[in-house]
């Protein structure tokens, strides 16, 4: 019977190595849905340079107000740019039909966006757009060929110039402000960020795109952390469980041999 | 019989037994059902498929409270279930979770009853009534898989009905037949919800019970793969059976825990479970304009799946292949006429059966690995060779299980 089972076990263990397939590189951001300051710094950026184009249709204003431990009524001041109330859906006016012909391809709601791509994908790819005078909105990106987006962000990020093809970009990773921490030069020879074109040093500008994916993560599945401290109450509970039920089991089965 | 013990007895349980066979039932199915004392670790997934059958039940009940089978407002739907309704995303967790479980209990108690003969006479009909409830389990899945409306789920499904299109000459007819509509559409969505949660269920619970009614009849089969009903006392009961309940009711509710804390472990901390229980393309609501780039059912079909692909086309027809995805799953049907071994467990089998067992296990997860990933030309060699070893598993087995030498069966049950 041992001998079956790790027959089994080395059966099934090409599965775990064949789960890790290989999408290009893409840089890691680790997720912090307890870090309330950048959910809401995140939520600030979403709902300035994200909400005009891109709906969150499935996300109350209300619900991450209170998730992101802000009062709701300030966020209706401050976070809502039309007439809607907090307590409603994060909807646009733009309309699927009018978009489709601005931009190629109606831009997708946002609100599952990180559920369908994953969070190092959308870090990636919001840092990965540079100059590119063939496309229509004069920027291409390394992750996402021939992407119908403009560069919104870019006038934090500021000019990104490409000296390599997008293919090259898209299999090393193109990382457009990485800076050797020791010598203070630029790492990559693919891509350059222009000195002072942009609102923010490189820097900054990851950390902009860090707050916002990180927000994007929470809107995907707002029962996140619900869910984490219900399971490890429910996880306890089972674990001791275990015990008692065992020894309930030992005291009938005593007799039987 | 049933009908005429403990009639006249005082007391409300005297006036209902007098009326109904409760007390009776409860002495046939549990306090004075004798199952083998020698259970081990592979009796666990029985009990486990039926506590994972109420689980989809209930939640599928509240999930229908809220849940919108349109195509325009499912996909909406399933977003309201996990942020507006009260614990929405605990219930469709539990129950997306909770179809995979299915299939892994069933699996598992399905190699219990391959390890130990447990489809031999005399319970062949439990494993038929087994066998159609597997089946009825991948049509429910099948089905209940469309109604998220994601991307994976409209694919998948496209694919799946497909396959009937295969079917010479009234194929086309009868894929359209199955849809409603030329191709999967909100008239296939709301057929595959009415069959999910109506439907299929009542065929599920009709077929578990008389799967455990013909249990009951013949009794359970034991790792050893005797008869305990050979050796009886005095009172007819026998020497090593022991009352279902209470000595298999606490044991099972250790079971119970175990396997809730696993399951407890992914429902909230990884639903997706990497992307094999909830795909990733599902959080994109379908277009029946855009195909993904790569469509994968779900893990519990993948190693039919890879069959399918495995099979070259034979004049341009993909009929071949769908036969012997079919065929794979018939043939488990007729497994209790293919063994012809004079011992029915694993233990007392020769060298061959065993051997045969584990090749059988593990063409039957490298298919599933190899029908997860995209096709490749060696994939497609490994996934024909493994499918060639899991149909020898069968066709050989009436003549490797009379030959091979097999050793002494015991009198009584072993450890």
């Amino acid at each position: 019977m041992k001998k079956f089972l790790i027959a089994l076990v080395v059966a099934v263990l090409p599965l775990a190595a064949g789960a890790a397939g290989s999408k290009g590189h893409l840089d890691d951001m680790d997720v912090d849905l307890k870090n309330q300051p950048s959910l809401q710094r995140g939520m600030q950026t979403f709902v300035n340079y994200c909400l005009g184009c891109h709906s969150a249709e499935y996300q109350r204003y209300e619900r991450a107000a209170i998730d992101l431990g802000m009062n709701p009524e300030i966020v209706a001041e401050n976070m809502i740019f039309n007439d809607q109330k907090v307590g409603e859906q994060m909807t646009i006016a733009m309309t699927k039909a009018d978009a489709g012909k601005w931009f190629g391809n109606p831009p997708p709601d946002l609100t599952l966006e990180a559920r369908l791509r994953g969070g190092d994908w959308l870090y990636t790819y919001l840092r990965s757009f540079y100059a590119d005078d063939s496309r229509p909105w004069g920027v291409n990106n390394a992750v996402f060929k021939d992407v119908g987006m403009p560069n919104v962000l870019g006038p934090l990020q500021g000019v990104v110039t490409a000296s390599c093809s997008w293919d090259d970009m898209h299999a090393n990773g193109m990382r457009g402000g990485d800076i050797d921490p020791l010598t203070n030069t630029p790492l990559n020879n693919c891509s350059n960020v222009v000195k002072g074109s942009g609102e923010l040093s490189p820097e900054e500008f990851d950390k902009v795109v860090y707050d916002l994916v990180n927000f994007m993560v929470y809107m995907g599945e707002p029962s996140k952390l619900d869910s984490q401290r219900i399971g490890t109450y429910v996880l306890i509970f089972l674990f001791l469980f275990f015990f008692l039920a065992y020894a309930l089991k030992k005291e009938f089965w005593r007799d039987i041999h | 019989m049933a009908g005429s013990r403990n009639k006249g007895n005082p007391g409300i349980m005297g006036w209902i037994d007098d009326r109904f066979p409760a007390t009776a039932m409860w002495e046939d199915h549990l306090s004075k059902y004798y199952a083998p004392k020698n259970f081990n670790f592979w009796y666990f997934f029985g009990s486990l498929a039926l506590l994972v059958l109420v689980n989809q039940l209930l939640t599928g009940i509240w999930l229908t409270m809220s849940y919108n089978p349109s195509a325009e407002g499912a996909f909406a739907s399933i977003e309201y279930i996990m942020r507006d309704v009260e614990y929405g995303w605990l219930l469709r967790y539990m129950h997306s979770t909770g179809a995979s479980a299915f299939f892994v209990v069933v699996y598992l108690h399905m190699l219990r009853g391959m390890m130990y003969g447990s489809y031999r006479k005399p319970r062949e009909l439990v494993w038929l009534f087994g066998m159609t409830i597997y089946l009825a389990l991948m049509a429910e899945a099948f089905m209940g898989y469309l109604l998220p409306w994601g991307q994976m789920s409209y694919w998948g499904a496209q694919v799946i009905v497909s396959l009937f299109q295969a079917v010479p000459f009234v194929g086309p007819d009868l894929a359209e037949w199955i849809r409603g509509d030329y191709l999967i559409s909100g008239i296939t969505l709301n057929r595959f919800f009415s069959l999910h949660v109506v439907a299929l269920p009542i065929v599920l619970l009709a077929l578990v019970v008389l799967h455990i009614i013909a249990l009951h009849e013949v009794g359970s089969n034991n790792p050893d793969g005797i008869e305990i009903k050979e050796n009886k006392d005095e009172n007819g009961v026998p020497l090593d059976g022991i009352p279902f309940h209470p000595y298999y009711s606490v044991k099972d509710i250790v079971g119970v825990v175990v396997f809730l804390f696993v399951f407890c472990a992914v429902v909230f901390f990884v639903p997706e479970g990497g992307g094999y229980l909830i795909e990733a393309p599902n959080f994109e609501p379908a277009n029946p304009l855009k195909t993904p780039d790569h469509i994968a059912p779900v893990w519990y079909f993948t190693p039919f799946y890879a069959m399918l692909r495995a099979i070259p086309p034979l004049f341009g027809s993909q009929f071949p292949g769908v036969v012997v995805m079919g065929g794979a799953i018939a043939i488990l049907f007729v497994l209790p006429w293919l063994d012809r071994s004079p011992v029915k467990s694993i233990r007392y089998k020769g060298m061959i059966s065993k051997v045969m067992l584990v090749i059988f296990c593990i063409s039957f997860v490298i298919l599933g690995y190899l029908g997860v990933v995209a096709s490749s030309p060696e994939r497609t060699i490994m996934a024909q060779i493994c499918t060639a070893l899991y149909f020898l598993y069968f066709f050989a087995m009436p003549f490797y299980t009379k030959m091979e030498s097999t050793k002494p069966v015991p009198e009584r049950v072993t450890g």
